[in-house]
């Protein structure tokens, strides 16, 4: 690895300050830190957001969680707010990757890096999340934008991530035997007035799935979606999985996901 | 006093381990060191056109670049193939040279090229990054199954073909077949491993400018050999002059046999640049550049008669050695391979026909069970689908084929001199509920799921390995092994040994077997290994072979210390020495009953003066002191044997398969420790587990390594398996004292046919290629669905 200035301000201000084009936020370094070791990535400044005490935290208010950027998947997991108002997203938390990973990855890290397989992004996209930075409000879908890619602006901080809480939700997942990241993610939350599928793991970014969106928005049930073909074009195809074999864990996982609800 | 041998001690090292107070090659830091980091090929093949060190030599704190060129004009030699076998047609093998840094070709992913020493670790890797190396990139050969039609990657290596080996006789096999009733055929892939042991490779290295001695550390199963091949070989150093010391080892599985390239290259370069050197392999490193295991293609063939009686058996195979043939790569696919691909059973004719290939990847070697466990792969699917296609039961058609008399005189090479196959399967059996089997299945199908069973019944031949009998089939050496018990004067005990301890737990078993020998408690027993200036010589730890002659080594040392001591006593108490036994620690005058303990005549040992009333204790003709050795040769291997049963479930929705339930009957001979043994078992099957369902070692058709990471190489964890069953049977190895077979490799020999014979089974008979992982087997079930539907 090489070396770099570590800095650790204690809050937002001086945090976006300090960021430039060579520097990194460091939340739990989970793939910050890996990267570096690999000479995948080098940053001239490294500024951990682990003093940041507002960075972190759960709210639950009437219609809303919100999530401190900072917090941890354990955190998330354990949560008796998150675990009554989105049990979903708690299931979620509590899956990823392996009992180290979730004792320092962070929800602010794993939506910021927008890895095509990681399970946050479809929460938020199946949950209309809201992504609060330092400097402004930004919806989901218009947030992850591209594989590893999101709408964040140099220096721009993800601060919370609020999610609007469904009727009914369910995560079901397919993990990578060896990282245990999703081949397949399926989120499928259940609003008032309609129902998002999200999916990860199956292209170069987090989507929606609107055909099944569309048909369980109509009838909320397996039925409704038994049979339907989703496409595996434009799939990833790689070593773990074929399109093909991706495609039918969608429409599997979707119906294990409303048979859940 | 109750014997220590056969009781679950608690293992010694735990203390320390658990509480990370391990000392391994790298913990080790020496005042003054520099920092090795290689410059590695990037290509599979690739001629080196020229290598460019004079930015890295400018380059912050860099001491030292050496490279190729440098190597080989001091004449150091390269890695070595320790086995030497001969092609059908009587030629000898083919083995290209193995230079220590390539220097004109480059022949895998991560061969090293040139060496950077610098400061510090940064400023080594900034310099390395900064030696430019100008290669004209070949097409690499990567497939073994075509490595014969390729172009040849080794000069004078025609057909990139090591050899042509053949075992047994193909006349009697053609016999066999043309009365057979009916022929098994398999065609099979024993699927390339990443050993990856918990600790990555690392070598310390320190040149003592005064004495011109150089001191190794470094990550070895067999220290010993280790500095035989670098004095003889590499022309490192006189053997005198090197000390090797391998200390606390993280794990080897074979992938720390043999000498590499780093420790070859530091150990000359430290005399050069007169300064310690450190050298550790990054995650990266180890994936790319450890011997990796297994990797054979297969075709076999079991002639049966309708009654399933087994007539002649025969096996085609093409092993990939990797782009070099290391000490132990051309021996696995042969000899540790063919005797056993005959399995458990009386098959009167049988052959066994291996070609192994060069191909440009990392180079293979052995690896947990070394050729058994593709034998047992190759003969155990055979026999399973053998069942299947004449209606018989699994375990029946075993059951009928196993001999039922020892010694046995196997098909090939080997006479098993004890053993029960019959009690073994039977109680497997009976552990397993193999009979409530059915029940389950259908409970299995009412939940939408496929549920299979399989069995394997296993031999291993191993306690590697008697002199004469592996010197004649070609090993460089022989596979003795030694030990020396130093009774101190104050009663506490050094045992040395020459084999090696990484996962073995061998402080404890050694100190058990020792302390039942000389009837002094454990506590007062050290076990020292894995230093060449401590202890007389080993060949270390492969091949389940510690405590099958290593231990017997410890056993016969300790005897002669007990006979020293008799002659001793007896002088003490003034009796004949025929009139003394030894019990319990104690040297009784069975008239008298006068006695004086062990620790009492070793004392004596030491003050062999005269004075006053004190008479000299050594008796005439003897020595002062009480230490003794031993070199242990033993009359044959040792056959550890046992059947295993594995039940699965498959989800055919996802492909996702479930080790249910896990069962392994095993014959291991007298038992030491039962607690490590059954720990010995549970990793061997892990580790088989994790070879038939999870990993996958792929490299692509340019030769680069797309599994070089544990984002893409699945390792088996704790949640892949059921709790194990585990059962024993017992009959006595009669090539040793304490009647031991050796259990380190079974679990890894024995598991992966069972539990693929288990998934085949529940795909209705299906063949599928290992590791079955969830992709493949849902394409399998679609397959099923399909035909079960086109049947209905
Ligand atoms: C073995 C393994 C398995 C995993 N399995 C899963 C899985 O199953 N599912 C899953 O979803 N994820 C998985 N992950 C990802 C993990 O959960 C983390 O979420 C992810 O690695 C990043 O989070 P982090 O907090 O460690 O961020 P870091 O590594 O510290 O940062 C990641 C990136 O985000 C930036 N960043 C961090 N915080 C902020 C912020 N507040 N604002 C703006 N930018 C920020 C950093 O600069 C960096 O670019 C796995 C990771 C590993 C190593």
């Amino acid at each position: 690895m090489k070396s770099f200035n570590y800095h650790a301000p204690k809050d937002v201000k001086d945090a976006s300050k300090l960021a430039s084009s060579s520097s990194a936020f460091l939340a739990g370094g989970m793939t910050t830190i890996p990267s570096m070791k690999l000479g995948l990535a080098s940053y001239k400044d490294v500024i951990d957001l682990k003093n940041i005490k507002k960075l972190s935290g759960i709210k639950v208010s009437g219609k809303t969680v919100t999530i401190g950027a900072t917090t941890k998947h354990a955190e998330v997991a354990a949560s008796k707010d998150v675990m009554k108002a989105i049990p979903a997203l708690a299931k979620l938390a509590g899956n990823i990757g392996d009992a180290q990973v979730r004792n320092r990855g962070t929800i602010g890290g794993s939506i910021s890096n927008n890895d095509p397989s990681a399970c946050y992004p479809s929460a938020c996209m199946a949950l209309n999340a809201v992504i609060h930075t330092n400097k402004r409000k930004i919806e989901a879908e218009k947030f992850f934008t591209g594989m590893f890619e999101t709408a964040l602006k140099s220096g721009e901080l993800v601060e919370a991530v609020e999610f609007e809480i469904p009727e009914k939700a369910d995560y079901q997942k397919h993990p990578n035997p060896a990282s245990r990241y999703a081949i397949i993610g399926v989120f499928v939350a259940k609003h008032k007035k309609d129902v998002n599928v999200a999916v990860t793991g199956a292209k170069s970014c987090v989507y929606i799935d609107k055909d099944l969106s569309k048909k369980l928005s109509s009838n909320f049930s397996v039925s409704a979606i038994e049979g339907m073909d989703v496409k595996s074009s434009g799939m990833n195809s790689d070593m773990h999985a074929s399109a093909e074999y991706r495609a039918n864990l969608v429409s599997l996982y979707a119906k294990k996901a409303v048979e859940a609800c | 006093m109750a014997s220590l041998v056969g009781s679950r001690v608690e293992r010694k090292e735990d203390t320390r381990f658990l509480q990370g107070k391990g000392r391994y090659t790298a913990d080790i830091n020496i005042a003054n060191q520099t920092y090795a980091v290689f410059v590695r090929s990037p290509h599979a093949r690739a001629k080196i056109k020229s290598v460019d060190t004079s930015k890295a030599l400018k380059s912050s704190g860099v001491v030292g670049v050496l490279t190729g060129k440098e190597i080989a004009e001091d004449k150091i030699g390269g890695l070595i193939a320790g086995w030497a076998i001969r092609s059908e047609d009587g030629s000898e093998m083919k083995v290209p040279a193995n230079p220590p840094l390539a220097k004109d070709v480059a022949n895998f992913v991560g061969e090293p090229i040139a060496v950077v020493f610098a400061e510090t670790l940064d400023e080594a890797k900034e310099g390395a990054e900064k030696v430019k190396v100008d290669y004209k990139v070949l097409k690499a050969v990567v497939d073994p199954a075509e490595a014969m039609k390729s172009e040849a990657i080794h000069d004078g290596v025609d057909k990139n073909l090591c050899y042509d080996w053949l075992l047994g006789d193909r006349k009697a096999v053609d016999e066999a077949f043309a009365k057979a009733d009916k022929i098994i055929k398999v065609d099979l892939i024993n699927n390339r491993l990443v050993p990856n042991a918990m600790e990555p490779r690392a070598c310390v290295v320190d040149y003592n400018t005064a004495s011109e001695e150089i001191t190794l550390y470094t990550t070895s199963q067999n220290p010993h050999l280790s500095r035989l091949v670098m004095s003889a070989f590499g022309g490192v150093a006189p053997e005198n002059k090197l000390r090797v010391v391998a200390p606390d080892v993280g794990g080897g599985f074979g992938s720390k046999i043999n000498v590499y390239n780093e420790e070859i290259v530091c150990s000359w370069a430290s005399k050069k640049i007169e300064r310690p050197i450190k050298w550790v392999a990054e995650r990266t490193e180890s994936f790319l550049t450890d011997t990796h295991g297994r990797d054979h293609v297969t075709h076999a063939e079991l002639a049966v008669s309708n009654d399933g009686k087994f007539l002649g058996f025969k096996n085609e195979t093409i092993a990939n050695l990797g782009a070099y043939a290391r000490v132990f790569g051309t021996v696995t696919p042969t000899y540790l391979f063919g005797p056993c691909a005959t399995g458990v059973y009386v098959i009167p004719a049988a052959y066994s026909n291996v070609k192994a290939v060069y191909t440009n990847t990392a180079p293979v070697d052995a690896y947990r069970g070394a050729g058994r466990p593709e034998a047992t792969y190759t003969i155990e699917r055979l026999v399973e689908k053998a069942a299947m296609e004449l209606g018989m039961d699994k375990t029946e058609i075993r059951m009928k084929n196993f001999p039922t008399q020892f010694p046995f005189k196997q098909t090939l090479v080997h006479t098993v001199d004890s053993g029960d196959y019959v009690a073994g399967l039977e109680k497997a059996k009976q552990m397993a509920d193999y009979a409530g089997f059915e029940a389950r299945r259908k409970k299995s199908e009412a939940n939408g799921k496929l549920r299979g069973i399989g069995v394997s019944s296993y031999f291993e031949a191993c306690g590697i390995a008697p002199s004469a009998a592996v010197m004649s089939l070609g090993c460089g050496v022989g596979l003795w092994e030694s030990a020396e018990v130093r009774f101190n004067p104050t009663g506490q005990i050094s045992v040395f040994t020459g084999a090696h301890s990484h996962g073995q737990s061998h402080d404890t078993t050694f100190a058990q077997i020792a302390a039942d020998e000389l009837g002094v408690p454990m506590e007062n027993i050290d076990v020292v290994h894995g230093d060449t200036d401590k202890g007389t010589f080993g060949m270390g730890t492969y091949g389940s072979r510690s405590l099958t002659v290593g231990g017997i080594a410890i056993v016969n040392a300790c005897k002669k210390i007990v006979a020293k001591g008799k002659r001793v006593a007896a002088k003490m108490l003034e009796v004949n020495e025929d009139e003394i036994e030894f019990k319990d620690g104690e040297f009784v005058a069975l008239k008298s009953n006068k006695k004086k303990t062990i620790g009492e005549v070793a004392f004596a040992c030491y003050l062999p003066g005269q004075r006053d009333e004190m008479k000299s204790p050594i008796p005439e003709g003897d020595e002062p002191g009480l230490i003794e050795s031993s070199f242990f040769d033993p009359a044959n291997f040792s056959f550890p044997a046992g059947s295993h049963i594995c039940e699965v479930e498959i989800d055919p929705d996802t492909g996702n398969v479930k080790v249910e339930k896990y069962t392994a009957v095993d014959d291991f001979g007298r038992i030491v420790n039962p607690m490590i043994v059954e720990g010995q078992v549970h990793g061997g099957i892990a580790q088989g587990i994790g070879q038939a369902l999870h990993e996958n070692t792929q490299y692509d058709e340019t030769g680069q390594l797309m599994t070089a990471s544990y984002m893409d190489y699945t390792m088996p964890r704790a949640d892949n398996f059921p709790e194990f069953n585990l059962g024993f049977t017992c009959t006595h190895a009669t090539s040793n004292p304490l009647g031991v077979k050796g259990c380190g490799e079974a679990g890894a020999i024995a598991s992966p046919p069972t539990v693929m014979n288990a998934v085949i089974d529940a795909l209705g008979g299906q063949e599928i290629s290992m590791p079955a992982t969830a992709e493949k087997v849902w394409k399998a079930c679609k397959t099923m669905k399909k035909s079960n539907a086109k049947a209905a």
